[in-house]
């Protein structure tokens, strides 16, 4: 038990053992946290008066110093754009426990003598009580906790030994859980080593501003010159639901009542009493351009049912995938200017909206556009040529943006041409049917979508290609646990097409591979050797369940 | 409803025979207003004030361009009569192989320069010649589209590029007279043209031209935006146009908004060798900028003004963002409309004459709405008591009252102005310009608060104490002028005033002798300085000569000067106090500049993450109150997901996020954090964990990353 005892006090005594620099130690320690702290002093007061000062001019040079615009504007951009700055990795689970203990419900487990820190309970595996693993942990970790220790004296943080930039490996993974234990138990302590740190750091608050200058830039640098992330290895593979698909997803969020609707609805209605203005404007010749958080997309449903239902007006999905300049041309000249046959190209159907327009002053045509810095429409050709339109008279453009850099689209030119007024709009809505259509890297795709264009593909192919498809399938899932499968290269594949009697010929092979390929059913890669290896490009649950349709 | 898997494009077309009457401006305008009489009237006075405004500063920008312009015309004029004459000398014989450019450097503010091409294409057909064309870069991707639309332009049909490919096409459009694009075809079509023109008509109308202008028009080609262009397509046009040049007198106008060389940049020497180029400099946007507000603003012909602050909020638009003119209007035109639309007083808001008869025709509500104005109260409060009953209780008397105080704000107005204009004379030749440079600036000071309060308006005083004779009078003489067209009887005495002044400053002054004296005497001890001496002596001498000098009686140019400034002084005191302290100002003057800088300068990232990182801001619940810096745990999920973003590096962990922001919704939803449950992922977190991240991928703060597994790369940083 003694021995425990001993283990229990801790690294700063363990390392007087071994290296008798207890001094040094500490001193390094504090040092070291005194830094961090200042600079973080420093970059508040460096906010505060170099930055914020600059800024504060230009506000006052705009006019605008009144106390309500300050707040909204949250003291400017100089909070905004700032540098990258270190980042400790532990940090967000900090944060996460501190935002879990703020607010209403007061959560005490600082109190709790319990090791297990509320950001980490999801990791504990079950199968060991926390109690028993700690004390073998301990035993076998020291030593190599303190190894890193020795090794990189410079880091106070504790939690640096599980941050390695590469993927690890399940073993390493394994540690890392251990060490994960060994940063809770010593968690408690923390929040006291950093207060009484704290104080010193305000005392020197008063050092002079050129050293925080200095310390800003050399902070710049440690942000910016390792090429190292610092992050934990786990993945999301540990979770018992990896991955959630989107119509799971769905029902979910659906099933789940929305916070605050009754204030997100004061905010709606204090929205919609400018609609009218918002129509006095556009027939004044400015263009409306709605911002702020949240999906924007009902309320402007909602003017354009109320206000636009009596007008010819189009409406432009800009988050829609597949949007193009043409087909919103095509839809001004072909569905409401009646324009039978077709252009050369998007600048002659441009020319002919604009003509027909100008022709006839008295058609009012509304274009409403959600999200006219969609990915589709980003581009300078279609902002032109969207701009061209906006500055006829008598088409009215009303826009909303999400992006944060979306107006990085619009250069002095542009901005001219649609003559945009701005209208704050937050509706925190959620941005369902925008982001509906991502592919977002925490939804599983179902696949459906591949399984029904490969079946439609293969039912036009001759029953050869359809044999020869399958052989290729066949082979893929008789490999999948094979991790370093490549594909089949083409010879075996030939060959093994020739005992199913499905070619003759190495000719009549790659005519059907080159259909195949052209449906982007298949993918070569040529292999280290040279040979041309083929791959279907479907995954592999897909796979079979084509495989299975296809018997019955 | 317009979502859909498939489509993107949503178009309704109401159906002819159910639409209504589709309701107008007029409307628009005074929709939910309780008065419609009322803000039809003021729609009306904004129509009226804005289509002068608008005239106005057209006319303007017509005069200011006239200047360049000329030279332009001249110089295309000339080339033409060399093109046509020199065939004889060598010199011209070389010149005429060369195409007369103009090279136009109009500034950084692209969006003001079509008016200025417009003017000029205008103002060519008009005295020159009817061959004008003006071209886009956007419309001149490659050289066939740049010929095709030269071409189409000047002789007016539409042009086919590869008329071989497409057969069919010509079939369809056999009524459209389709012509093969090239430069002979245009040289044909020019040698037609003039020979009709010679042949036809011996067209009187342009007689001042030259005869052989008549027969010879040049074609002027206009490159609207030189830099946008492709310089290989700018290139291979030239050349092209160089093989033509003694069958057609071609001439291009460069439109420059960065500098003359990057026709350097473009053009390599072979190409730029073929052109005769001479330089234009247009006005410079700031200048333009004075002379617009000096003609729209600083005038008491519109009885709209901006207040200091909207002011100022479109003058940094202007300096800080764009040098745009137009921008400038267009803010003005904003401010005129807000002004109009939420200010019902401001139907008093237009002439003089039809002011005061609104003014009768307030109705009650109006009245009131009068009485509760500032201004007013405290106009009220300075009454004797008798009349303060009377202005809170009769309607009929505060119309009176109403009419009178139009007439004094009128009247404020026609003072203020060539005070203004005054003091702004005198004292923007001061050294560092204590007042500002332009008058604006000192316009700006004048409306904020009393302008002799100043600490800049001692300093200005005081350095004109110490001006000469001859910059002073000099100075006053222009106020004079400026006085002149004074109508009002404040505005008569004053300038009668000063011109006494200078009557007596103009006095050969009998004192002359005495200051005569006076230099001889300084410079005879001056030249007592002049022998050697030592440092002390020097001081003392020195310090004496400060002394009677001080002490010295003043000349009577000192006396006179003196008097003049006072007299400016008393000027500036009386009629340059700010509106603020005139009874209705509220009626000219629209305050509201934060409202303007909303709309024309707004800041849709700063909007986006105030959302996110004080979410209270906009949604006023009590549960979100929390300290500075941080976001309470009842959040919406976004800000939540969005604040334990902020604490990571370059890279973020999906699944450390994840734990994060389940333990965080745990305790929000109050569970008990000792139990086993606490923290832990469930599958409605999980799917509003997936919401929330990829809207923030959509916000673009995120992006998704292959660096390492489950790991997506930050966009931003700051915004704590």
């Amino acid at each position: 038990m003694s021995l425990l005892e001993v283990r229990f006090v801790g690294d700063g005594d363990a390392l007087e053992h071994i290296v008798d620099k207890q001094e040094d130690v500490q001193g390094s320690h504090s040092s070291v946290q005194r830094l961090v702290t200042l600079r973080s002093e420093a970059e508040r007061s460096s906010r505060e008066d170099g930055a914020g000062l600059s800024e504060l001019h230009y506000v006052q040079a705009l006019g605008t110093d009144d106390g309500e615009e300050c707040v909204a504007a949250g003291g400017g951009g100089a909070s905004m754009f700032t540098f990258q700055t270190v980042k400790r990795a532990n940090r967000m689970a900090q944060m996460a426990s501190e935002l879990a203990r703020t607010p209403v419900r007061s959560v005490t487990f600082r109190t709790t003598p319990d090791p297990s820190g509320p950001a980490h309970n999801g990791c504990k595996s079950e199968n060991r009580t926390p109690q028993k693993g700690r004390k073998v942990q301990f035993v076998s970790t020291t030593p190599h906790r303190l190894r890193k220790r020795l090794s990189d004296p410079s880091l106070r943080s504790d939690s640096d030994s599980e941050l390695s930039p590469s993927d690890s490996g399940g073993e390493e993974e394994d540690d890392d859980d251990e060490e994960d234990r060994v940063n809770q138990s010593s968690t408690p302590s923390k929040p006291p080593a950093t207060a009484l740190y704290k104080t010193p750091a305000k005392k020197s608050k008063t050092a002079p501003e050129p050293p925080s200058q200095a310390s800003l830039v050399e902070e710049y640098f440690e942000a910016h010159g390792s090429s190292k992330f610092l992050t934990s290895d786990r993945t999301l593979q540990r979770l018992h639901t990896p991955k959630l698909d989107r119509e799971t997803l769905f029902r979910l969020l659906e099933g789940k009542p929305a916070c605050y609707s009754a204030e997100i609805e004061k905010l709606h209605s204090s929205h919609h009493e400018h609609f009218n203005k918002w129509m006095l404007q556009l027939q004044l010749g400015y263009s409306v351009l709605l911002y702020g958080l949240g999906s924007k997309k009902a309320l402007l449903e909602e003017f354009r049912v109320s206000l636009l239902c009596q007008e010819m007006h189009l409406v432009v999905n800009g988050f829609f995938p597949s949007i193009t300049l043409k087909s919103i041309l095509t839809a001004l000249s072909a569905e409401l200017l009646e324009h039978q046959g077709t252009f050369r190209n998007p600048a002659d159907q441009l020319q002919y909206i604009t003509t027909t327009l100008r022709e006839q002053p008295d058609l009012h045509v509304y274009l409403l556009i959600h999200n006219i810095d969609g990915p589709m429409l980003r581009g300078e050709k279609t902002q032109n040529a969207l701009g061209q339109l906006a500055s006829l008279p008598n088409l009215h453009l009303v826009a909303s943006i999400d992006h944060i850099n979306a107006p990085l689209v619009w250069d002095q030119c542009k901005l001219s041409q649609f003559n945009w007024l701005w209208w704050e709009c937050v509706c925190f809505q959620r941005y369902v049917e925008e982001t509906s259509y991502e592919n977002s890297l925490l939804v599983q795709q179902t696949g459906a979508l591949a399984l029904s264009s490969l079946t439609h593909v293969l039912r036009s192919l001759t029953a050869n290609a359809r044999g020869i498809f399958k052989l290729l399938v066949e082979f893929q899932l008789e490999n999948k646990d094979n991790s370093s499968y490549t594909g089949l290269s083409f010879q075996d594949f030939y060959q093994r097409c020739r005992e199913a009697f499905l070619v003759n010929s190495d000719l009549t092979l790659r005519t059907q591979l080159t259909e195949f390929r052209d449906h982007k059913l298949i993918r070569t890669r040529k292999g280290a050797d040279g040979v041309e290896y083929l791959l279907v490009a479907v995954d592999t649950s897909t796979l079979t369940d084509f495989l299975e349709k296809e018997v019955e | 409803m317009t979502s859909s898997v498939s489509k993107g494009c949503f178009v309704f077309k109401p159906s002819a025979k159910k639409r209504r009457k589709t309701p107008t401006v007029e409307d628009y305008f005074t929709h939910g207003s309780e008065d419609t009489e009322n803000s039809k009237l003021r729609f009306r006075n904004y129509q009226i004030l804005w289509e002068k405004m608008k005239a106005d500063t057209e006319l303007l920008q017509d005069e200011l361009n006239r200047k360049i312009l000329d030279s332009l015309l001249a110089f295309i004029r000339k080339s033409v009569s060399t093109f046509q004459r020199g065939t004889d000398d060598w010199a011209s014989r070389m010149r005429a192989h060369e195409i007369p450019t103009a090279a136009l450097v109009l500034g950084v503010n692209v969006p003001d320069h079509d008016m200025t091409f417009q003017c000029l294409s205008d103002q060519l057909q008009q005295s020159v010649t009817p061959f004008v064309v003006s071209v886009q870069a956007t419309e001149c991707a490659a050289l066939n589209n740049m010929m095709q639309r030269v071409l189409e332009r000047l002789m007016g049909t539409s042009v086919s590029v590869g008329n071989e490919e497409e057969p069919e096409q010509r079939s369809t459009n056999v009524n459209q007279k389709r012509v093969h694009c090239s430069l002979i075809t245009l040289c044909n079509w020019y040698k037609a043209v003039t020979k009709k023109a010679a042949s036809g008509t011996p067209s009187k109308k342009r007689t001042s031209v030259g005869k052989d202008m008549q027969q010879h028009p040049p074609i002027v080609v206009i490159f609207k935006d030189l830099e946008a262009f492709n310089s290989r397509v700018l290139q291979d046009f030239i050349l092209i146009c160089s093989r033509y040049v003694e069958q057609l007198p071609l001439m291009f106008v460069f439109g420059i908004a960065t500098s003359p060389s990057t026709i350097q940049h473009m053009l390599p020497h072979s190409v730029s060798s073929l052109l005769c180029i001479e330089l234009f400099q247009s006005l410079s946007c700031t200048q333009h900028l004075a002379s617009v507000i000096d003609k729209v603003i600083l005038t008491s012909q519109f009885p709209f003004k901006p207040s200091g602050k909207v002011l100022q909020v479109l003058v940094s638009i202007f300096l800080y963002h764009d040098f745009s003119v137009r921008n400038f209007i267009k803010g003005l035109q904003l401010a005129l409309l807000e002004h109009f639309h939420s200010q019902p007083l401001s139907v008093l808001c237009c002439k003089k004459e039809a002011a005061l008869v609104h003014a009768t025709e307030l109705s009650h509500r109006d009245v009131e709405r009068l009485q509760q104005l500032p201004s007013f109260m405290r106009y009220v409060e300075e009454q004797g008591p008798q009349e303060q009953v009377e202005l809170l209780t009769s309607d009929d008397h505060v119309k009176e009252v109403c009419q009178k105080l139009l007439n004094d704000l009128h009247k404020y107005h026609k003072n203020y102005y060539p005070i203004l204009r005054c003091l702004h004379i005198l004292t923007s030749s001061l050294p560092k310009y204590p007042l500002g440079k332009q008058i604006r600036e000192l316009h700006i000071s004048c409306l904020e608060k009393n302008v002799w309060e100043n600490e800049e308006y001692a300093s200005a005083m005081q350095l004109l104490r110490m001006m000469a004779k001859d910059e002073l009078t000099s100075a006053l003489k222009m106020c004079a002028e400026i006085l002149k067209p004074g109508k009002t009887t404040k505005m008569r005495a004053a300038l009668l005033q000063l011109d006494n002044l200078l009557a007596k400053f103009d006095q050969p002054d009998d004192l002359a002798a005495a200051e005569n004296a006076a230099g001889e005497d300084l410079t005879s001890r001056g030249k007592g300085l002049q022998k050697k001496t030592d440092l002390f002596q020097l001081q003392k001498t020195l310090l004496e000569m400060k002394k009677s000098r001080r002490t010295k009686k003043m000349s009577q140019f000192e006396i006179l000067r003196d008097q003049a400034l006072e007299f400016i002084d008393s000027l500036v005191r009386s009629h340059l106090a700010p509106p603020e302290s005139q009874p209705l100002y509220e009626v000219c003057y629209y305050s509201s500049s934060a409202v303007l800088r909303r709309h024309l300068n707004a800041t849709p990232r700063t909007s986006i993450q105030t959302a996110l990182s004080n979410p209270y801001h906009y949604l006023k619940n009590e549960n979100l109150l929390a300290e500075d810096g941080t976001v309470s745990n009842a959040a919406p999920d976004i800000c939540i997901v969005y604040k334990l973003h902020l604490e990571c590096g370059r890279l973020i962990n999906l699944y450390d996020w994840l734990e994060a922001y389940a333990t965080v919704v745990s305790a929000a939803e109050g569970m008990d954090p000792d139990s086993a449950d606490f923290g832990k992922v469930d599958e409605l977190k999980h799917a509003r964990f997936i919401q929330a991240v990829s809207e923030l991928e959509f916000l673009g703060f995120i992006k998704s990353t292959k660096q390492k597994t489950d790991h997506v790369s930050r966009l931003t940083w700051g915004g704590c």
